[in-house]
């Protein structure tokens, strides 16, 4: 089916990877703060929750502070989540043209999920002490609901994306357009668990990580201790559940898009019981068959079903799709060496070891977090639309894309450092439970 | 009827956005002429006070905008982005750095640091209403045709209209600012600061005014058709309710009805959005793409036209009471008592 580009067609750019790289940059500098948006609030309330029960204050200065930090990582989240709305149409404008009407239901119900995030976050973190209690445990909720919401719309795009429905290509022009199809399709639904429980993986190990690292500093009050349990409690709950998650995804793109799974392996040919290549050559017979298909006989298509043209590069994909596992699996088994001791002996692990394993964890997650959307989004190309619309057919007409790489390189560096000093010395500022 | 619909759902976000966005953008102007450290700190405290708790969701409208855009009328949306791309790349970052600053910048501690994020917030929040108004001045001189990056990079917005039109979209935000400012410190008892927010809404009245006269001479050797539909039919009556509630505003403030003044001040900001919207008329790019060509199939306006009513029943109660709880000052924003 050939498509014609509602503004007319492709166009000659010749930055088209600086373009994708341009999108890449901002969307990695997005991402773990959605994470944040996704989990903290969830925390935050868990927090102010057990301060309404118990009373103790220690639980709610600790929430106080951490709707701080909420604050600070929402304001770079609405500016950076501000220059993706507008790389939309900067970057790719005959996509934006030829299916802003296919897709823009969902990023309509998400903006307004943005509203009301941007609305009760002012109200729950200026609300301290001013509002009734319960009414401000109340404001919080809708925070939550919309991180919900809003992360959902997203994703249903990106699904889209990957598994395009609701609308037929006739005569080059795109017809039959079905908002809602389009907004309900098949890879939505393990793309939004999926992210969902990343969210809270990244957003609790990050801040567990702080709090593990003031442990082996010796900063060891009990503030120091509910902040890490709560915290890892989020992120150990999730993480084991993404392995079976990670599972659902992967089965779902062997059958949607086979060629994107073949680059997972770097599969050249189509094969019977084909294996996983662990790492530099060790490789593991029938694995890939089986996790695909949990079959180990299956036929795993390979890259040589579709000509050259349509094949998405390999080598990047095959890495970040290994990294994302290998750290995706190494975090389940620390989340369960946390659920384990606490269940047997309701405590942390006492080891350094431990300690220094959350740490990492943070950081970690954020890496696995962003090898997996370079995995799914690279996995994706050439096209930009699964076999509709390629990204050099999406490209900007306009110059001057290394310029704007640049300067947005720049600033993004200028405003993460900032951030860290800011967040930095918020958490060293006097802790004063009310 | 539906393409109207959409394009009516987008001026509301528009002039909520060209308000609400543009008074937190004045802020920024209030914060860069303060003057020194000393003599502007209580002038910066109160556009802090004012801001913090609501910038952020007054910022989605423009979200809303580009989502009701891209949604109802993707040609244009593309047409739009690719041939302005620098001015609203300029823009974008200037959100960025405006955001980031003014986020940040209360974890500041020393001088240093607070006048090194203080002056990258204000500066920034001149020059981004400057390329956004810049943008909206292009399309509204017919600079930019439908394709991709069909229309001049640099040409299409650094005409005198568009020029002009960023002048009026910083001039504007100043004066919205200032009005609310005033009515904000009043409400605060703090009196020295009504008076400096006074005569700020005052001057900036004057000046938003005197721009947006030398914007219809410049529209009329510009843009002589959007002349037309200024100087005729609704487009006559918006020019002339948006001078009416221009000059009511400067009487009342005068008078020091400041809480009055929001509102007229505010109706002689969206009188000219709307203006220009029905000056144009009925075209979304003039001067080929009409409305009804831009807009998107019937079955995606529906579903973005039912979502966004749906949403905006959700959201209306919520923004007022947000604006109820920051007007009332039980969001005022205090350090916490450091021991």
């Amino acid at each position: 089916m050939m498509l014609d580009g509602a503004l007319g067609g492709p166009v000659e750019q010749e930055y088209l990877l600086q373009a994708r790289q341009m999108q890449a940059m901002s969307f990695m500098v997005h991402i773990p703060l959605v994470c944040f948006g996704i989990a903290f609030p969830a925390m935050v309330l868990f927090l102010e929750g057990l301060w309404m029960r118990t009373g103790d204050p220690l639980y709610k200065g600790l929430a106080k502070r951490w709707s701080k930090a909420m604050l600070i990582l929402f304001a770079c989240g609405v500016v950076t989540g501000t220059i993706l709305s507008f790389e939309m149409g900067l970057l790719w404008p005959e996509f934006m043209a030829t299916f802003g009407e296919v897709f823009g239901l969902a990023f309509g119900i998400e903006g307004f999920s943005f509203f009301m995030e941007a609305i009760f976050i002012a109200i729950y973190v200026y609300g301290w002490d001013r509002l009734p209690d319960r009414v401000h445990m109340a404001v919080g909720i809708p925070i939550v609901l919309a991180g919900i919401t809003g992360s959902l719309m997203v994703i249903s795009v990106n699904g889209w994306m990957n598994s395009p429905t609701g609308f037929r290509v006739d005569n080059g022009e795109v017809v039959d357009v079905e908002p809602l199809a389009a907004l309900f399709n098949d890879h939505l639904w393990h793309e939004l668990v999926h992210m969902y429980l990343a969210g809270i993986i990244v957003a609790g190990f990050l801040v567990a990580a702080v709090y593990a690292f003031a442990w082996l500093r010796g900063r060891r009050e009990r503030r120091h201790r509910v902040g890490l349990v709560v915290a890892l409690s989020f992120a150990a709950l999730a993480s084991p559940a993404q392995l079976l998650v990670g599972d659902w995804a992967a089965r779902t793109v062997a059958e949607s898009q086979p060629v994107k799974l073949a680059a997972f392996e770097g599969l050249e040919e189509t094969t019977e019981g084909a294996g996983f290549d662990v790492i530099g050559g060790i490789e593991i017979p029938n694995l890939l068959s089986l996790l695909a298909f949990h079959d180990p006989n299956a036929v795993v298509q390979g890259l040589d079903s579709v000509p050259e043209d349509d094949r998405p590069p390999t080598g990047i994909v095959k890495a970040s799709f290994r990294v994302m596992v290998a750290i995706g699996t190494a975090l389940a088994a620390l989340g369960a060496w946390f659920v384990w001791a606490w269940w047997r002996r309701g405590e942390l692990p006492g080891s350094p070891w431990f300690h220094w394993a959350v740490v990492a964890a943070g950081p970690l997650a954020t890496l696995a977090l962003i090898a997996g959307w370079v995995t799914t989004e690279v996995g994706r190309q050439p096209w930009v639309v699964y076999e509709v619309m390629r990204t050099e057919e999406a490209v900007t007409g306009a110059g001057g894309i290394p310029v704007g790489f640049a300067s947005l390189a720049l600033v993004y560096a200028g405003l993460i450092a900032v951030a860290a000093v800011m967040l930095r010395r918020l958490a060293r500022q006097p802790f004063h439970a009310p | 009827m539906l393409p109207e619909l959409a394009l009516a759902l987008t001026l509301v976000g528009l002039t909520a956005y060209v308000v609400l966005g543009g008074a937190d953008f004045g802020g920024g102007f209030w914060d860069l002429t303060a003057g020194g450290a000393e003599r502007g700190a209580a002038v910066r405290a109160m556009v802090k006070r004012g801001m913090s708790p609501v910038w952020e969701a007054n910022h989605v409208w423009l979200i809303f905008v580009l989502v009701m855009l891209w949604t109802a009328f993707p040609e244009a949306f593309g047409s739009i982005t690719s041939t302005l791309a620098i001015p609203l790349f300029l823009a974008a970052l200037g959100i960025v750095l405006r955001g980031g600053a003014f986020a940040l910048k209360g974890e500041a501690a020393t001088i240093a640091e607070a006048r090194a994020l203080g002056a990258t917030f204000a500066m920034s929040s001149v020059l981004t209403p400057f390329f956004l108004g810049a943008a909206a001045g292009a399309i509204a001189a017919g600079e930019v045709p439908v394709g991709n990056a069909a229309g001049d990079e640099w040409g299409s917005w650094t005409g005198p209209l568009p020029l002009l039109t960023g002048v009026l979209a910083v001039a504007t935000g100043a004066h919205l600012a200032a009005v609310f400012l005033g009515a904000d410190a009043r409400r605060a008892g703090r009196e020295e600061l009504v008076r400096a927010f006074r005569a700020r809404a005052l001057g900036s009245g004057v000046v938003a005014g005197a721009v947006a006269l030398a914007g219809l001479a410049v529209v009329n050797s510009d843009a002589p058709d959007l002349y037309d539909g200024l100087v005729s039919g609704m487009g006559l009556v918006c020019v002339l309710g948006s001078a009416v509630f221009g000059l009511v505003t400067l009487w009342v403030e005068w008078r020091g009805r400041f809480e009055l003044a929001r509102y007229t001040a505010a109706a002689a900001v969206a009188a000219i959005v709307a203006g220009w919207a029905l000056a144009q008329e009925p075209y979304l790019l003039p001067p080929e793409l009409t409305v009804e060509e831009a807009a998107a199939s019937d079955e995606a306006l529906l579903a973005l036209v039912v979502a966004a009513t749906i949403g905006m029943a959700l959201l209306v109660p919520a923004l007022v009471w947000l604006f109820r709880l920051a007007l009332s000052g039980k969001l005022a924003y205090e350090e916490e008592p450091r021991p």
